[in-house]
Formats: structure tokens, C-alpha cells, sequence
């Protein structure tokens, strides 16, 4: 009210609005045959179609003529082997009680369960595993319970498998059958004969997908990667396939990727299928190189091999590739031999494969150290010895001390927290730069030495 | 080409190697022809090239535009006769040449020029139609002047400069295996005893290496020779080094990781105490 003083408005407008609003809408409100409220939830205005087709209403009284009620009376079911007499409420129309069974009686379905007299089991049915009284007791069981298998298996005296009761039972019945029949034409049609159950098959097929269900999410996402990666191979042979002619010898360096994918019921476990997976790149691309020169027929050796070190390194990166590059020239080896000979050529390929190796361990050693010093928390047994070499590097790790550890190992590594923080390096140890290899080497054993 | 008797080059390469995995082919009864063109699965022919330059510097002789007498050529690397896989070898010039797209139809495929600039030559080899049908190409740059810059030039003394290659023509016919397999200039691998080749006329064995380059051609004695065995040597070595690191590290690795089982049972004995 203040603040339309201050901006100046008139007070009264809004008001007088208000009120001329109201009654029309009040007089709006009339409704016919339909309460008020009910009238209100269809937002005030009427529905154009009715919802509901009035014809579909059951009308009330069928026809004047009949009279009905209703009478409590005995039934009985059909279902039922003995003669329990029970009552129900029953709408009877002109006195006249309805017929029929009950109404549930149709429901009450078995299953047919083969009976074999003795003379036929002697005859078609004896087996090493299986003894009759065995067998006559699954048949029980499978009588009682319906085929039921699981249940079955659980009553059965004798520890059996689902699988193994099923696959007795099928036999039998398929035994019976074709004994039975008077040719083996008649009952070749019988689903039991068409489809013989295989307890192999089935008891692979359960392992797998009970596997399959407690497949972690990791290895969830694992599975979609080889499939991809499968695809991708596929896909390549199938290009070079419709490049070239020829046949292409066979790839069987994607088999164990194949293998890998097919074989979820394994048990691969995270770094398992992690080397798998990665030397599969380098292993197809190689694949694919030979094929091509191969395709060529004749070529220069010295194409050959810059093809085939493209193919092996082609996982690595840029700067991997140039760190190789340097491991030669350190080794005195030329980057493109000079006498490149079948030997010679073998020879420098397997060489920057082996250098390759190195570099992935090499990492795979700094990975190995960032990780193990951050495990570091416990008491240390170390021998107070000469202090370590304070290496820049390894040092960018946080650990928690408990406080007996500060007295031994407190100062130590104080000191090298110190040294850290000097030089105001704040880089993670596998990331550092690339600036010489050898001296990274020596950080590491140097390191092993501390911890040992 | 004039022919002068030369020193004779005597074989300069190491051991090469020459077994090689060999499948056959099972042979039906198929006419010899479709014999004849089978090809050899697994196996590889090859042809070890020398493909460079050599240069005379002219001395008094040498005009502005004329300061060098050099050759270009593509020889076998034990200097055997290349006609017997090689039909003609193109050497593309300079475009300030006449005629800079040089034809050579016949071994030694060798081309002589003078000339005073250092350029790309393009070498294309085609070979004979049992051979391949597609030409390879080399690519060779025209040394005139040494290395060493601020030395004396001689006229005696050439500027060389080779680079060794090997052609290798991969599943031979059978037919072309039979032609090759005798021939001094082409590595053949041994096949299993059991393989039979179709028998083929024998060459004319005097006009087999006429073509080649070691006993008419006064340049052969500055070939240089190339040894596989020298950079094996450095191979094998960098390659123990190599696998030595590689072993160590791998030791490292499983300590390392054997420290940090021990630790990690280290902290859950602790924890739950």
C-alpha cells in the first residue's frame, strides 16, 4: 500500500477490477445434472464428446421375464479326486440352477509322465549311472511335481544336477517312445524326438549366462571394447579382402581376440585381457602390412620394412616413436639399415620391437613406484644407512605418517619434502618429461633400495 | 658401353641367407602350363641392387657448365648381370638436360653424363614380364662433390655414392622360379627335395652375365662393397643390451610388486587390529 503511495498510482483501480470480475464468473457457475465440484475439475467448461458410450452400459435389468436369486448351493469339481462337497453362492434364473462343471475344472492341466513297466526298462532303459530304483523315483517326482524340475532336484535323495535328471528323464521317455512305436517314422514328429535335449549344450549354456549376469560393470564395459575392437578387425580384413583379389593367409592374430570375446565364461580378470587387448592392435596392423606387400609381389625391401615398423609401431605415439629413434642412435644402430638384407631387416624389426618393450616397462615401473609409495603409511624397519638420493621427481606423492615412523623415516622424508617443495616442481613422477631416459632408470632402482 | 677388362670383383656380401619356409603347392594333373604358372607360396625371390652415382671432377677440362663427368647406374650388388629380371631402367634427369627421360634397354643399366649441378635423379625399373608388370621406383641424389668441402678436388680420386636395396618378388611362378634359379645375380631359396620344377631350356651360359658389371666396366673398382655381416654384429649386440634392460626391469617390476602385497596385508593386519 506504501509503495503505490510512493510510486503515485491510484489505490482504487485494482479493486474496483477485482470486483466486476467476480460476479460474472459466479454467474457461470450452473451446472446441469452434475455437482458443482465435478463441474470444477473439468476446468468450467463442458465436454464436447461423452467419455463413456452409454450403450456399452450393462442396463440394469436384463428383461422384465426372468426372475433371478441367488441360492447357496453344493457344487463339485471335477478337479478334485475326492468327493469334497463344497458350497457356493450360485445366481440361479427361474429356478433353473446353471449346469456345467465348475468353472475352474478346465484349468487343472498335468503333464503326461511316461510309465514304463519292469520288462522295458530291463530291455531299453538299464544304465551305468542310473540305477532303476533311481530312475523310478524320478518318475515319481516328475509325476508329483510336474515336470518340474527344480523341485525335483531338490527332493531327490541323491545329489543329482538338474541337468543330469533331465537329461535321464528326456532319454527315457525318448527310449519309450521309439520302443513303443511301431515304426520309427510315427513318432519321429514328437518334440521330444525332434529336439533331443543335449545335457552338454545346457549345462555350458547355464554356466555361461549365470557368468554373464554376475559380470561386474568393469567388465561390462571391457566386453564392449573387444567387441569393438573385433568389429574393427573384421571390418579391416574385410576391406583388404575387397581391395585385393587373392587370398589373404590366414589371420590368425585376431583369433585370440575372437577367442577373448566368445570366451566371456573365462575367467579373464581385468589385466588379463588388458595385454590381450592392447598387443592386438599392433599384432593385426602387422597383419595387414604383410598382406599388402604381399599383394605387391614385388617391392623394395627397404619399403618392406619401413611398412612393417609403421605396423609395429603404430600404437605407440609420436613422441614413443622418437624415443625409439633415439634408443638406436644410442645403441649405434642406424635408423635405416644400410645393408638391408632379409636378416638384417628381421633383425632391426625385432630390435624396435624389443626397444618398444622396454619403454612399456619402463613406464610400467614409474606407474608401479607412484603407486607403491602412496601405500606407504605403515611403521618402516629401516636401518638409519646412508640417506638416499634425493631425487626430484619421485618425491611428488602423498603419505600419511603414523607417528611412531616420524622418529625413523620422519626426517628423511622431511628432508625430501623439503627438497620438493625447493625447486617448486609439482609434476606427477609418470609425467615428467621425457629428457633422458637413463637417468629415470636409476631413479627407480634407487628408490627400491630406500624401500627395501 | 666399352668393354675393358676390369679387376674382377670378387663376392663382396657375408653369408646370405637362403632358406626360407616353402609350401608346395600340390600339383594335380594339370597341364604343364597352368604348372608352369603356379606360384610358389611362402617363397621369395631376391634380387640384391647397388643403385648411386659416380663423379669425376674434370679439372682443367671443366668448363662452367660441364665441372663433373658422373654416372648414374643400377648394378646387381655382386655386380651380376640385372637383364635377366630387369628389362629396361628409365633415369629421369634434370629438365635443364636434353632428353631428360633417359631410357637404358639393355645391362648394365648405367647412364653417363656431365654435367656441374647436384639434383634428384629418378630411377625406374621395369622388369621382365614374368617378373612384374608394375615398375619400381628408387630416388637417388647426385653427389658431385665430397663431403668434406674445404679438401682439394682430384680428378683422380671419384666422389661414390651407393645405396644397397633388395627387390624382392614374393611367390614366384614356377616358371620364373626355373628361369632364376642358376642365375649368379638372384638369392633363390632352397626347396624341399620332393619339389619338382618343370625343366626349362638352359640358358646360353656365356651370354648369361654379359650384362653385368664385373668384368668390362672400368668403374667396378670403385664399388664399394656392402657387408650384412658388419650390421648384424651391431644388431645382435644392441639387441642383448636391449633384452638385458629388459630382464632387469622385469625383476624390478615383481619385486615391487611383491612389496606392495606384503604391504598392503601389512595394512590390513593393522586395520584390523
Amino acid at each position: 500500500m506504501d509503495a503505490k503511495d510512493i510510486l503515485g498510482l491510484p489505490k482504487n483501480t485494482l479493486s474496483m477490477q477485482e470486483k466486476k470480475s467476480k460476479p460474472p464468473k459466479e454467474s457461470q457457475r450452473k451446472p446441469d445434472g452434475i455437482s458443482r465440484e465435478v463441474y470444477a475439475l473439468t476446468g468450467g467448461l463442458a465436454p464436447l464428446m461423452p467419455a463413456i458410450d452409454a450403450n456399452h452400459l450393462r442396463r440394469k435389468v436384463q428383461t422384465e421375464n426372468e426372475k433371478i436369486t441367488w441360492q447357496w448351493l453344493p457344487f463339485s469339481n471335477s478337479a478334485r479326486k475326492d468327493n469334497l462337497q463344497l458350497y457356493h453362492w450360485v445366481r440361479v434364473v427361474n429356478s433353473v440352477p446353471p449346469t456345467g462343471d465348475y468353472s475352474f475344472a478346465k484349468y487343472n492341466k498335468s503333464v503326461d509322465v511316461i510309465k514304463y513297466t519292469d520288462e522295458e526298462y530291463e530291455k531299453h532303459l538299464t544304465d551305468n549311472t542310473w540305477t532303476k530304483e533311481e530312475t523310478d523315483q524320478l518318475f515319481d517326482l516328475c509325476e508329483r511335481f510336474d515336470l518340474r524340475f527344480v523341485l525335483i532336484a531338490d527332493r531327490f535323495p541323491s545329489s543329482k544336477t538338474v541337468e543330469e535328471l533331465k537329461d535321464r528323464y528326456y532319454s527315457v521317455s525318448r527310449a519309450i517312445l521309439t520302443a513303443r512305436a511301431s515304426s520309427p517314422g510315427e513318432v519321429s514328429g514328437h518334440p521330444l524326438l525332434k529336439e533331443p535335449y543335449n545335457v552338454s549344450q545346457e549345462t555350458e549354456r547355464k554356466r555361461a549366462l549365470s557368468l554373464l549376469l554376475s559380470h561386474t560393470k568393469q567388465q561390462e564395459r571391457k566386453d564392449v571394447e573387444v567387441i569393438a575392437h573385433a568389429k574393427r578387425i573384421t571390418e579391416a580384413r574385410k576391406a583388404i579382402k575387397a581391395s585385393q583379389e587373392p587370398p589373404v593367409p590366414a589371420l590368425s592374430e585376431s583369433e585370440p581376440v575372437n577367442a577373448d570375446k566368445d570366451d566371456l565364461t573365462a575367467d579373464t580378470t581385468a589385466p588379463c585381457i588388458n595385454p590381450q587387448f592392447l598387443s592386438a592392435n599392433p599384432v593385426s596392423e602387422t597383419a595387414t602390412a604383410v598382406a599388402s606387400l604381399h599383394m605387391l609381389r614385388v617391392y623394395l625391401r627397404t619399403y618392406a620394412l619401413d611398412q612393417m615398423v609403421q605396423a609395429v609401431s603404430s600404437s605407440a605415439g609420436l613422441r614413443t616413436i622418437k624415443r625409439v629413434e633415439q634408443t638406436l642412435q644410442d645403441l649405434g644402430v642406424n635408423l635405416k639399415p644400410k645393408v638391408p638384407t632379409k636378416a638384417v631387416c628381421a633383425e632391426h624389426l625385432e630390435l624396435r620391437k624389443e626397444i618398444l618393450t622396454l619403454l612399456n616397462l619402463q613406464k610400467q615401473l614409474q606407474y608401479k613406484e607412484a603407486e607403491g609409495s602412496s601405500f606407504r603409511d605403515s611403521s618402516y624397519a629401516e636401518t638409519p644407512g646412508t640417506p638416499p638420493k634425493q631425487s626430484q621427481r619421485a618425491a611428488d606423492l602423498d603419505r600419511t605418517f603414523t607417528p611412531e615412523s616420524l622418529q625413523i623415516g620422519g626426517e628423511r622424508f622431511v628432508k625430501r619434502e623439503q627438497k620438493r617443495k625447493g625447486p617448486g616442481r609439482s609434476s606427477d613422477a609418470p609425467s615428467s618429461p621425457a629428457q633422458s631416459k637413463r637417468p629415470r632408470k636409476y631413479n627407480a632402482s634407487d628408490l627400491l633400495n630406500i624401500y627395501m | 658401353m666399352p668393354q675393358k677388362n676390369g679387376a674382377e670383383q670378387s663376392d663382396a656380401s657375408g653369408s646370405m641367407p637362403k632358406s626360407q619356409r616353402t609350401k608346395i603347392i600340390k600339383s594335380s594333373d594339370d597341364s604343364e602350363k597352368k604348372n608352369l604358372a603356379k606360384k610358389i607360396k611362402d617363397t621369395e625371390i631376391c634380387v640384391p641392387i647397388v643403385y648411386g652415382n659416380i663423379a669425376f671432377w674434370l679439372g682443367k677440362k671443366a668448363s662452367e657448365y660441364q665441372s663433373h663427368k658422373w654416372t648414374v647406374y643400377v648394378r646387381g650388388s655382386t655386380n651380376e648381370d640385372l637383364g635377366v629380371v630387369v628389362k629396361r631402367a628409365v633415369f629421369q634427369l634434370h629438365s635443364s638436360f636434353n632428353n631428360p627421360t633417359r631410357i637404358i634397354d639393355s645391362p648394365p643399366f648405367e647412364l653417363s653424363e656431365s654435367g656441374w649441378g647436384e639434383f634428384e635423379v629418378a630411377i625406374t625399373l621395369h622388369f621382365q614380364s614374368d617378373v612384374s608388370d608394375k615398375p619400381l621406383h628408387l630416388f637417388h641424389h647426385l653427389k658431385l662433390y665430397p663431403e668434406d668441402e674445404s679438401g682439394p678436388l682430384s680428378t683422380k680420386k671419384p666422389v661414390v655414392v651407393e645405396s644397397y636395396d633388395e627387390v624382392v618378388i614374393s611367390e614366384p611362378s614356377e616358371a620364373l622360379f626355373a628361369r632364376l634359379q642358376h642365375h649368379p645375380a638372384v638369392i633363390v631359396p632352397r626347396l624341399p627335395a620332393g619339389f619338382t620344377l618343370p625343366s626349362l631350356p638352359i640358358e646360353d651360359l656365356e651370354n648369361r652375365n654379359r650384362g653385368g658389371t664385373k668384368d668390362h666396366n672400368p668403374l667396378n673398382q670403385w664399388f664399394s662393397k656392402f657387408s650384412e655381416a658388419d650390421e648384424l654384429l651391431r644388431l645382435a649386440a644392441a639387441r642383448e643390451q636391449v633384452q638385458g634392460h629388459i630382464a632387469r626391469l622385469r625383476r624390478q617390476l615383481s619385486l615391487i610388486d611383491g612389496q606392495q602385497q606384503q604391504q598392503q596385508q601389512q595394512l590390513k593386519t593393522a586395520s584390523d587390529m
